[in-house]
Formats: C-alpha cells, structure tokens, sequence
C-alpha cells in the first residue's frame, strides 16, 4: 500500500520536532515579552528578580498613552490618520500600478522586455535602506520633503511586487488571454476582466506585503512636521524618554503589530499559495 | 485573428501604456537614485554650494583617511557573511522542518518564526531583554542564580554588543524569503518522492539533496536576492539597541555612515562615494551566489 509517510525515521522526527520547539522558543520569548509587559504595571517592569508572568494585569499603560497624548501639540488621531492613510494609499496605488505593469512583462512580447526582466530583478537587491539617501536627494530638488508624497512615492518604486506578480501571471493559461482578444477584448479590456480578477492571490499578497512594510515605515529622514509624523515616530519619541514609559511603550509597540499578524494571519494561505512562483527562473 | 491585424507599433503601445505607470516611479525612484549616487560619489557636492569634479578624491579619502569608515565596512562585511548565510540557512531549515510537520501546525508555524520580521519595532523589547543595569531581563536572571557577580553591559560594552546585534537579526531573519521557501516546499511535486523511495532513497537528507533542492532553485535564488538585499542593510537594529553612534562604533555600518555624512552633516559627495562601493559589494555577491545556487540544480 501507499504510504503516507516515506522515508521517515523517529530519530529524525525527534530532530526535527526538538529543533523547531528550541528555535519557536527563542522567536515567541521576546513577543512574548513584549505582550506581557504591556500589561504590566509600573511596579512589576522593573522588579528584581523578573517575573515570566503578569501578577497583576492591568490597561494602565494603555490610558497612559491618551493621557501622554492629551498634553502633546499633536493629538493621537493625527498620527494614527498618517500611518493608516500613507499604509493604505501606497498599498492601493501601488498593487494597482504593479499588476498593471506586470501583465505586459509577463505575456505581452516588445522591444526591451527582456531587458526590463533583469533590471527588476537585479532592483530587488537595492532595499529602500540603501538608496534613502540620493532618494532623499531627489525629493528635496522636488520639494517633496515633508509630504506624504515623500512617504508614498518610493514605495511605488519598488520592483518586488512587480516580480511577484508578474511570475503569478506567467503561470496563466495563454488560451484564455486568446480567446478574450478574439472575443474582441482590448489589451486593458483583458487586463481587467480577465487577468486581474483571475490572480486575486498574487494581489491579495502584494496588497498584505506592502501594507505591513509600510506599516512599519517610520519616514524620520522625510518627515520634519509633527503633524505629518508616523505612528511608530511617537512610539520612539515615547520610548525616547527613559525607563519609566517602558510599560507606555509596550502599550504602543503591541498595539502597533495587530494590524501587521492580523492581515497575515487572515492571507496566509494566499500568500503561500503566491509565494510558490516567487522564484527566478530563466 | 484580430491580433495579427493590427499594427504593430499600436500593439507595443497599449504594452508600454501599462507598463509605464509603474516604470515612471521604478526610474524615478530606484534607477535615477543608483544612477545620481555614482555621478555626485566623483563630487564635492553639499547641497548648498555648487559641486566641483573632485575625481576620486573621495573614495581615496574613505579608504585612507576615514577610519570610521574602514570599521563601519568591516562591520558591514561582518554582519552580512555571518547573518547572511546564517540567517538564510536557518530560514530553509525551518521552512524545511515545518514542512515535515502535520497540515494543521503548519500555518500556527509560520506566523510564529514570521512574526519578527512584521511585527514593526517589536525588536526593541531586546533591549529591555539585554539591558544594561541589573534590571536587565538576561543580567538579573544570570544575578540571580549567581552565574554573574555584576552586570554585564551588553549593549554598550565593545566585547559583547557586535553578538547582541547578531542575535537579534539572526531573530528576524525570517522574512520574505522564509515564506518563498515555505511556499516552495508546498508546491513540490509528490509523485517524484514516491518513484525516489522506489529507485532506493533511504532518508530525508537524500530527499532533500537529490529531489527536494533541485527542484527549490528558484526559491533559492530569490531567497539570496532578498537575503543580500537585507543582510547589507543592517542599520537599525544596532542604532536602536546600541545607540547611534555606538561605543568606539563598535556596531557602525555603512548604513549609518551613510545617513551620518548624507542626512547629518550634507556632505552628499562623500556619503555617495560609500554608498557606491555598498552598491558594488552587493552586486558582486549577487554574482557570485548566483552562480553557485544554479549549480544546484545541474547535478
């Protein structure tokens, strides 16, 4: 009869299982520290010897982030407005740019295409870290500097999601394309009935790969505003302000990583599902 | 067909039409940024006075007259050659081990070991965990049952912060990459390990090497891609746990030399002129692992 299981010894499995409990330990233990410590009252942070759990858990660092807040120039909704406008915008913009441009590079032929394929994936190598600065160049030439302009626009630039989702769309059935054109689809025509709605995973996964990079973005080079200033700039400047905000900005660091594990949680299986044509083949 | 009617030129058109939406930003935002740090690198260039040809004065002055600059690439060769392949090993074998597990645990796995990577500053609950003074989650623990007689100052302390750094990368470097493996070993095709039982392979190690690595290599690759892409980048992690600059910049990359003599003091000429020598570094490890993860898959 068919196995279900080849090849597999209990010695092996016994390595396996103690390698990834091991490693889960040391990933989940400072997250979970991270969580814990939100909850902790002040008196509890910072005691000797530390604790591993919460004896009294409470929401007092939560209130103190409103009540740190109520004195600050800037209210906290301005904040929260910035980092979810700029996370959403540049995902919207930019899924929409990217599947757009990787239909013609996936099943159109012209001029200079093969070109632009090694120029997407050699781009992938230059993160945003390493060209922040001529990037910050540019934008000052433009006076794009402290605008969400300055926020949104790099990411746009990004080559990533267009790799992805262009290798998602070469694993599409060339006949239904045809058929669409001989039905009298215009190239947009079949971009938009056909193709876009067909790659839902690839997009779906851009759209979660880019809001959480964006998520996370802190744009302190870009941004000198207070009031155009990311979610995650107040927490360093809460942070910023010594041990006795610690459990303040635990507060804000756990309520900052829902967003990001809750869309992934939710995409998982689309992302996977995405991710297995993410290769580079030739 | 209605295809082969039209002109051709039209057709090029609706291609290049879709196509340049994206494009302006990608050669505004990436190309044109790579392209002016070359040309300014042979500058004088600060933004407030007009910049003269210098040749490569600055380049000379980085690698003779900058020792800042002289650790700050060692660092950066450091980091990348130890949490780079490390971090990219790992990744496989977890994506690998995970593999191995139940359907049901599989995706609770994957959010675990991803989550560093996405859950934004969460990296900053090591410096509570690393913390300098006996309330310190590692010093008070190793005071406590007395393996310590005073605490150890492990973000600030030359001996011990360079390790610090890695650990902590090494903690998030389970990232994109991870999740291409992932998805990787999820799409192999079943009946080739079956037949492989067949023609007389004993164990998993054989499997992975004979059946499940040559079929990976595009994953492989884009792992390396974006594994370089990261491991050279290393800039905030050490700025926010060993502070910016670092002890005798004992943790200082070429990142924040960069962003140092770019953002700070406007010498946009000089910091350009070590941004182009990380450029050329990068591009020259792409080329050379390119080479040998295609190899890979010619056995």
């Amino acid at each position: 009869m068919k196995q279900n299981k080849l090849n597999r010894s209990t010695g092996g499995n016994i390595v396996v299982i103690l390698f990834l409990l091991i490693m889960g330990l040391f990933t989940a233990f400072p997250i979970y520290f991270s969580i814990i410590n939100a909850f902790k009252p002040l008196s509890e942070l910072y005691l000797f010897p530390p604790r591993f759990v919460v004896y009294n858990p409470t929401f007092n660092n939560f209130k103190d982030i409103i009540a740190l807040q109520s004195q600050a120039t800037v209210p906290m909704e301005r904040y929260i407005f910035n980092t979810v406008f700029v996370a959403v915008a540049t995902t919207v913009i930019y899924v929409f740019l990217a599947c757009l441009a990787a239909y013609p590079l996936a099943k159109h032929n012209f001029p200079g295409k093969e070109f632009i394929h090694k120029l997407i994936v050699f781009a992938i190598l230059f993160s945003t870290q390493v060209t922040a600065l001529p990037q910050y160049l540019l934008m000052s030439k433009t006076g794009m500097l402290d605008t969400y302009c300055a926020l949104i626009f790099p990411a746009l630039g990004s080559s990533f999601g267009v790799f992805l989702v262009m290798q998602f769309i070469g694993a599409f059935p060339d006949d239904v394309i045809e058929a669409a054109r001989i039905d009298g689809c215009s190239e947009f025509g079949v971009f938009f009935k056909i193709v876009f709605p067909s790659v839902k995973p690839a997009w779906v996964t851009l759209a979660i790969l880019t809001f959480i990079a964006n998520w996370n973005a802190t744009g302190t080079q870009v941004i000198f505003t207070e009031s155009l200033k990311l979610l995650p700039t107040m927490m360093n400047q809460i942070t910023a302000a010594g041990i006795d905000r610690a459990g303040v900005a635990a507060a804000v660091s756990f309520i900052l990583m829902i967003p990001p594990m809750v869309s992934f949680i939710l995409s998982q299986s689309q992302v996977v599902e995405t991710m297995a044509y993410s290769g580079i083949k030739e | 067909m209605k295809k082969t009617k039209r002109p051709s030129l039209l057709k090029y058109t609706e291609s290049y039409l879709m196509l340049g939406f994206w494009f302006v930003f990608f050669v505004f935002f990436t190309l044109i940024p790579i392209g002016i740090s070359v040309v300014i690198s042979f500058t004088d260039y600060n933004m407030l006075q007009t910049p003269h040809f210098v040749g490569f004065n600055n380049y000379i002055r980085l690698l003779l007259d900058d020792e800042i600059f002289v650790k700050s690439l060692a660092n950066t060769l450091l980091f990348a050659v130890i949490t780079g392949p490390v971090g990219y090993l790992i990744s496989f074998i977890i994506a690998w081990f995970i593999n191995e597990t139940g359907r049901g645990i599989r995706p609770f796995l994957t959010v675990l070991f991803y989550s560093p990577s996405i859950a934004g500053s969460i990296y900053v609950v090591w410096t509570y965990i690393f913390s300098d003074d006996s309330y310190g989650l590692l010093n008070s623990t190793l005071l406590n049952m007395g393996i310590l007689k005073k605490p150890i100052q492990w973000l600030t302390d030359t001996n011990y912060n360079f390790y610090v750094v890695i650990v902590v990368i090494l903690w998030m470097s389970m990232g994109t990459s991870f999740l291409a493996f992932i998805a990787g070993l999820q799409s192999l095709n079943k009946s080739l390990f079956e037949s492989a039982a067949i023609d007389g392979i004993r164990n998993r190690w054989q499997e992975l090497w004979y059946i499940t690595l040559p079929q990976m290599v595009p994953q492989l690759l884009i792992g390396a891609v974006l594994t370089i892409s990261t491991s050279f980048a290393v800039g905030a992690v050490p700025a926010a746990l060993t502070g910016n600059p670092s002890t005798d910049y004992s943790t200082h990359t070429l990142i924040l030399h960069i962003e140092d003599y770019g953002n700070t003091r406007l010498e946009m000429g000089y910091a350009s002129s070590a941004a182009v020598i990380l450029f050329i570094i990068m591009v020259a490890t792409w080329f050379v692992i390119n080479k040998g993860v295609r190899s890979l898959g010619k056995d």
